[in-house]
C-alpha cells in the first residue's frame, strides 16, 4: 500500500518519535515536533506510539491512497477534505482506494499529522524513520516530500485493530494560541546576563518571528545585555559567545543580545553560543505549536517543577489514551 | 470584489527578486493560475496564484509585510 504525493505542501516530512542516541556525533533527535498530537493520531488509527507519521508544515499536501485506508489528521486546526468534501480533525477516517486526502488554509498553530493505520513504512536509518533534512537521511530518501513521490504504508499492526473511540474529546486536544507561556530551566550561563537582561528575558514579550523551522525559532522583543568580559581563549569576541559547548534540546541561546533562539529537534549539537536557559521537555510540543507572530513569555521554573510538568504531561497522554478506550 | 488570501504565514514579496519587475500591478489584468506574488518562510519562497479572472484592484499588504494564513493580500474584480 502506498500514498500517492499529487502535491507536497511546503514541508511535509516523514516522523516518528525520533533517533536519539547520536547526538553526541552531531546527528540531532528529529522527529515530530508535536510529539503529544502525532501519539494521539497513531493512537486514533490502532498504531502504537512508534508508527510513523506525516507532518505538515502550513501548507498540506494532496495525496490519493492506492488502498483501503484508516486515517486520522491531528495537530494544528485546519480543514481536512476527502475528495473535496470536509471531514472532522482529531478522527478516525476511513478512505477508499482512488480516494484524495487535501487540506484548506491553517488555522492556526504550524504543523498537523497525518496519522495512517501501519505507519509510513520507509527504512530506519540509526533506529528512526524521522526525516533529518539537513543530514539527508531517514524519512522518504532523506528528503520533504515532493510531487509524483509514492510513500509506502505498512500493515496494519494486530489484525487492524482500532480503539473503541474514534475521536479525541476537545479536551485533550492541545489549544493553539497567539500567546503562549513557555517555562524554562535557567542555565548553564544565566549569570552571564546583566540584572536587566535576565530581566527582560523573563520579563519581556518576545514575539516569533517568520525565521522558525524545525532547527529553532527566533524571537523579537526587548533584547537583552550580556556583562563585559574579556573573552576567554577559543571564545568569539561577542560577550555571547563562549568557548564551544555541547547544546541541550531545547536550550536558549541569544546571539548578540537579541534576538533569542530556542533549539529544536533538528537543531545542531554543540557551538559557542551562551545558554541561558533550557526550556522544559513538557513545553517543547507547545514551542513547536507557535506559528510567527505568537506572544510569548518565558517562565523559569526548577528542575522539581519541570519534572512534574513531564509528569503532568504524561499523565495527561494516558488519560487521552483512556478516553479513546486505550490502557496505558 | 475576489480576495485572494495567504494561506500561509511568512513575508510577502511582490517581486521575484530584487531589482525585478512586480508580478502585477493595480489594474492589471489578471488571468486564472497567475503568479501575483510569494512568500517566504523556512526559507522557502512560495508562490501566490489567482484562482479567479479580473482586474487587480488592490494591494492589501505591503511589499516585506508579515501575513498570517487566511489573510487577505489582493483583490481582484472579477470579470
Amino acid at each position: 500500500m502506498a500514498f500517492d504525493i499529487k502535491s507536497p505542501g511546503l514541508a511535509t516530512t516523514v516522523q516518528d518519535q525520533g533517533r536519539t542516541g547520536h547526538y553526541n556525533v552531531g546527528i540531532p533527535q528529529s522527529g515530530s515536533l508535536d510529539q503529544y498530537s502525532a501519539e494521539l493520531g497513531n493512537a486514533l488509527v490502532g498504531n502504537t506510539a512508534k508508527e510513523a507519521v506525516l507532518e505538515c508544515t502550513y501548507l498540506g499536501p494532496a495525496l490519493t491512497t492506492d488502498q483501503d485506508a484508516v486515517l486520522a489528521v491531528t495537530g494544528a486546526p485546519v480543514e481536512v477534505k476527502v475528495n473535496g468534501e470536509p471531514r472532522p480533525q482529531w478522527t478516525r477516517l476511513q478512505l477508499k482506494a482512488g480516494d484524495e486526502l487535501s487540506f484548506g488554509v491553517i488555522q492556526g498553530g504550524t504543523r498537523y499529522y497525518i496519522a495512517v493505520q501501519g505507519g509510513i513504512d520507509v527504512p530506519e536509518v540509526l533506529g528512526s524513520r524521522s526525516t533529518y533534512s539537513l543530514g539527508a537521511i531517514g524519512g522518504f530518501h532523506g528528503r520533504k516530500l515532493e510531487a509524483g513521490d509514492r510513500v509506502p504504508v505498512g500493515s496494519p499492526l494486530d489484525g487492524g485493530a482500532v480503539p473503541d473511540v474514534d475521536t479525541v474529546p476537545e479536551e485533550f486536544r492541545p489549544v493553539f494560541a497567539k500567546e503562549q507561556t513557555v517555562r524554562i530551566v535557567l542555565g548553564l550561563y544565566d549569570h552571564r546576563l546583566t540584572d536587566e537582561g535576565l530581566d527582560n528575558l523573563l520579563h519581556g514579550e518576545w514575539k516569533v518571528t517568520p525565521v522558525a523551522d524545525r532547527m529553532g525559532l527566533r524571537y523579537s522583543g526587548p533584547g537583552v545585555k550580556w556583562k563585559e568580559r574579556e573573552q576567554p581563549f577559543g571564545a568569539g569576541s561577542d560577550p555571547s559567545n563562549i568557548v564551544d559547548a555541547g547544546y541541550a534540546v531545547g536550550s536558549i541561546q541569544i546571539p548578540g543580545g537579541t534576538q533569542p533562539i530556542i533549539l529544536h529537534r533538528d537543531a545542531v549539537s554543540g557551538g559557542g553560543y551562551a545558554m541561558v536557559g533550557t526550556v522544559i521537555s513538557a513545553d517543547m510540543d507547545l514551542v513547536a505549536r507557535a506559528a510567527p507572530g505568537t506572544s510569548t513569555k518565558f517562565v523559569a521554573v526548577s528542575m522539581d517543577e519541570a519534572l512534574a510538568a513531564r509528569k503532568e504531561l504524561a499523565e495527561r497522554k494516558n488519560n487521552a489514551r483512556a478516553a479513546l478506550g486505550l490502557s496505558g | 470584489m475576489a480576495n485572494i488570501v495567504s494561506p500561509l504565514p511568512g513575508v510577502f514579496y511582490r517581486k521575484p527578486g530584487p531589482g525585478k519587475p512586480p508580478f502585477a500591478n493595480e489594474g492589471d489584468t489578471i488571468e486564472v493560475g497567475q503568479t501575483v506574488g510569494i512568500i517566504e518562510i523556512m526559507k522557502q519562497f512560495t508562490e501566490i496564484q489567482s484562482d479567479v479572472a479580473g482586474t487587480l484592484e488592490s494591494f492589501k499588504v505591503n511589499e516585506g509585510e508579515m501575513v498570517n494564513p487566511g489573510d487577505t493580500i489582493i483583490v481582484i474584480r472579477e470579470g
